[in-house]
């Protein structure tokens, strides 16, 4: 066994010689196939997004009418053209910036949001958990793509107006299962054993309740990465984020639309990719889930 | 098994001076007075009346420093209830606490996290009371340092009492509480209880889980950390056996009351309360010659929510009489007893129960 894996932990019980649970997690996460592939497609696809500067093979913006939907093969064009005759390759690239910063972006507000929330709602239960989950309940009451429809409608078409309608989707949703978890954890006999060390309730939150929180609520954040970047593609394709000639995913599929019977694979592409994203954080996700399982 | 129980009853009061030892050695470590407990009932939406389980109700009992108090009796009767209204991880409806002179979590008397400190608990599943996400050297060190000790003096400690209760630190200390066997785990339960230095420890069903060999051990182990560390128990248990092993007092409860309490020798060999005689009538002889003919006891004990007055032991009870329904019966001392304590009208004279006696 190899048990000086770990030897930084900011925690007030800091272990001197342990293995901290995160490198028990890194390590069987190795034995996970699929999501150790699913990580290195979403490696490369953030990497062709980040670097799209540098790498894209043309300027996005520059149209050409005579390059109008070329087909995927073309010479100079690997993935053809738009129906600007822009270069698809290069589209996809850029789109990937703003489709990633979609999708991560929100689940990530929702994530800390939401399980402050959580946390606090299911550690102090009684009137005031019922309270707050009940108002979240309003929420919850409509379909999530109505939702996000109706407050970016509410707030205006625009990228951070989007940013924040997908934020709010997502808050109810990981509030619920931060405040179920925290519910099942606030009674377990270790949570006693804390109150009774007479650390306080912020201590026993921080070192005893989060921790075992933060699992399932992070596997099910990860699982919203790929709806978040739908419905962000969904809320563009609508016409309500990002608005063109920006290149989106969502928004390159909605412009395509006219192109699909003429040239459907190019028109495909962005939803493929989409496609392909989402399905690799889903998996990612699943892998990380079972690597999370220390007991095994 | 029973001369070691007999040893640690005959062992003298430590005659070096302590200094967390404020009241002396008269006074009880720990007076419970009038604790009472009673959980509400949802009743429906329409529901006038509110209903209440009477969980607790009116138990007070002193522990002498340096003593086992065995907590016996049926499930539901209120004996885990007690320990986690003693060790106040529940806030009791009524009743006061005085722990060593202070009076406990009110004015002027001793503050919660100081009285936390010198009062721990060991909890019945080994499992559940470690968390899953820390070592278990982490674990035991986390309450000193809630307490303000070091993190390195903390772990030092801890690895120490992880010696002391039994697993070798160096093969130990970094391992995740799904990584040990029953029998492990409570032991580390012991140490992170002892790295408090508390001065009592309620060992709420602590061995209950733990198969008869390692139970033997831990309870071993438990009666050599009582000595070395001049601690006081609370032994809460169902296992009559094991009760009779630790314990110097026992306390019988049923449904939420004490019936009876005394010194342990008083309440196996003459017990007065009919349910503790029923109890104990129960439990299972190691001599075939000896097997249990008739069933002790029939039913289950009666709905605890809202209570009728009178004994609540009358609708099981083969002795119940008129006056066992319409008056409670108080714990009154034993005749010709001293320590010995019931809560049945068979032993109070003037009760106008007509059969005085009849038991016996």
């Amino acid at each position: 066994m190899d048990m000086n894996l770990s030897l930084t932990s900011s925690s007030i019980a800091a272990p001197t010689q342990s293995r901290s649970y995160w490198h028990v997690v890194a390590r069987q996460l190795r034995h996970e196939p699929v999501a150790i592939a699913s990580a290195f497609v979403l490696f490369l696809i953030v990497m062709a997004a980040v670097f799209a500067p540098w790498i894209a093979p043309a300027d996005p913006f520059k149209a050409s009418m005579l390059k109008r939907l070329l087909p995927i093969g073309s010479s100079g064009f690997w993935l053809g053209t738009d129906e600007l005759g822009r270069d698809m390759m290069t589209r996809l690239m850029y789109g990937g910036r703003l489709s990633l910063v979609m999708g991560v972006v929100p689940v990530f507000a929702a994530f800390f949001i939401g399980t402050s929330i959580g946390l606090f709602a299911g550690y102090v239960g009684g009137r005031i958990n019922m309270v707050i989950m009940r108002v979240l309940d309003v929420f919850y009451a409509f379909p999530s793509v109505l939702l996000a429809v109706a407050i970016s409608g509410a707030l205006g078409p625009g990228m951070s107006n989007s940013l924040i309608a997908l934020t709010l989707v997502f808050v109810p949703q990981v509030v619920r299962v931060a405040e179920s978890v925290t519910t099942q954890v606030r009674q377990l006999d270790y949570i006693e054993a804390a109150r009774l060390s007479g650390a306080s309730a912020f201590s026993i939150i921080r070192f005893h309740v989060l921790g075992n929180v933060l699992g399932p609520v992070f596997v099910y954040a990860t699982g919203l990465l790929s709806v978040s970047m739908i419905l962000a593609s969904g809320l563009s394709f609508l016409g309500l984020g990002v608005k063109p000639p920006e290149p989106e995913w969502g928004l390159m599929l909605n412009t395509l639309r006219s192109a699909i019977y003429s040239n459907p694979w190019v028109a495909a592409l962005p939803g493929a990719l989409i496609f392909i994203t989402s399905i690799a954080f889903n998996l990612l996700a699943d892998g990380i889930r079972s690597a999370m399982d220390i007991r095994r | 098994m029973k001369t070691l129980a007999t040893e640690t009853l005959k062992t003298p009061m430590t005659t070096d001076f302590d200094p967390q030892d404020r009241g002396g050695p008269a006074q009880p470590l720990l007076v419970v007075n009038n604790l009472k407990k009673h959980f509400p009932v949802r009743g429906g939406f329409f529901a006038r009346e509110k209903k209440f389980v009477h969980a607790v109700d009116g138990v007070s009992f002193a522990v002498a420093k340096g003593k086992t108090l065995g907590i016996v009796g049926e499930s539901g009767c209120g004996k885990s209830t007690t320990a986690r209204l003693i060790a106040r991880l529940m806030a009791p409806d009524s009743g006061s606490m005085v722990f060593d002179g202070d009076g406990v979590a009110e004015y002027g008397g001793m503050a919660l996290k100081e009285y936390r400190r010198n009062l721990q608990m060991v909890f019945q599943d080994s499992f559940a009371s470690l968390n899953p996400r820390m070592t278990i050297v982490d674990t035991i060190a986390y309450g000193p340092q809630v307490h303000g000790m070091e993190a390195e003096k903390a772990m030092t400690e801890a690895r120490e009492l992880l010696s002391r209760v039994g697993l070798e630190p160096d093969q130990f200390a970094s391992r995740y509480p799904h990584e040990l066997s029953g029998g492990q785990r409570q032991r580390v339960n012991i140490a992170r209880a002892l790295a408090f230095h508390p001065r009592m420890v309620i060992l709420d069903e602590a061995v209950a889980a733990l198969d008869k060999s390692v139970q033997a051990q831990v309870l071993n182990l438990l009666q050599e950390l009582k000595a070395e560390n001049q601690l006081t128990y609370i032994f809460i248990s169902h296992d009559l056996h094991v009760v009779h092993y630790i314990s110097d007092e026992v306390m019988v409860m049923y449904l939420g009351q004490v019936v009876e309490q005394g010194p342990v020798e008083k309440i196996y060999s003459s017990a007065a309360h009919p349910y503790t005689r029923a109890l104990l009538s129960a439990v299972p002889s190691m001599d075939p010659a000896h097997r249990t003919q008739h069933s002790p006891l029939s039913g289950d004990p009666p709905n605890p929510i809202n209570p009728a007055s009178g004994c609540r032991f009358c609708d099981r009870c083969e002795f119940t009489q008129d006056v066992c329904k319409s008056t409670t019966p108080s714990l009154k001392l034993v005749q010709g007893e001293s320590e010995h304590v019931v809560a049945c009208h068979m032993n109070d004279q003037h009760s106008g129960y007509t059969r005085q006696g009849a038991m016996r």
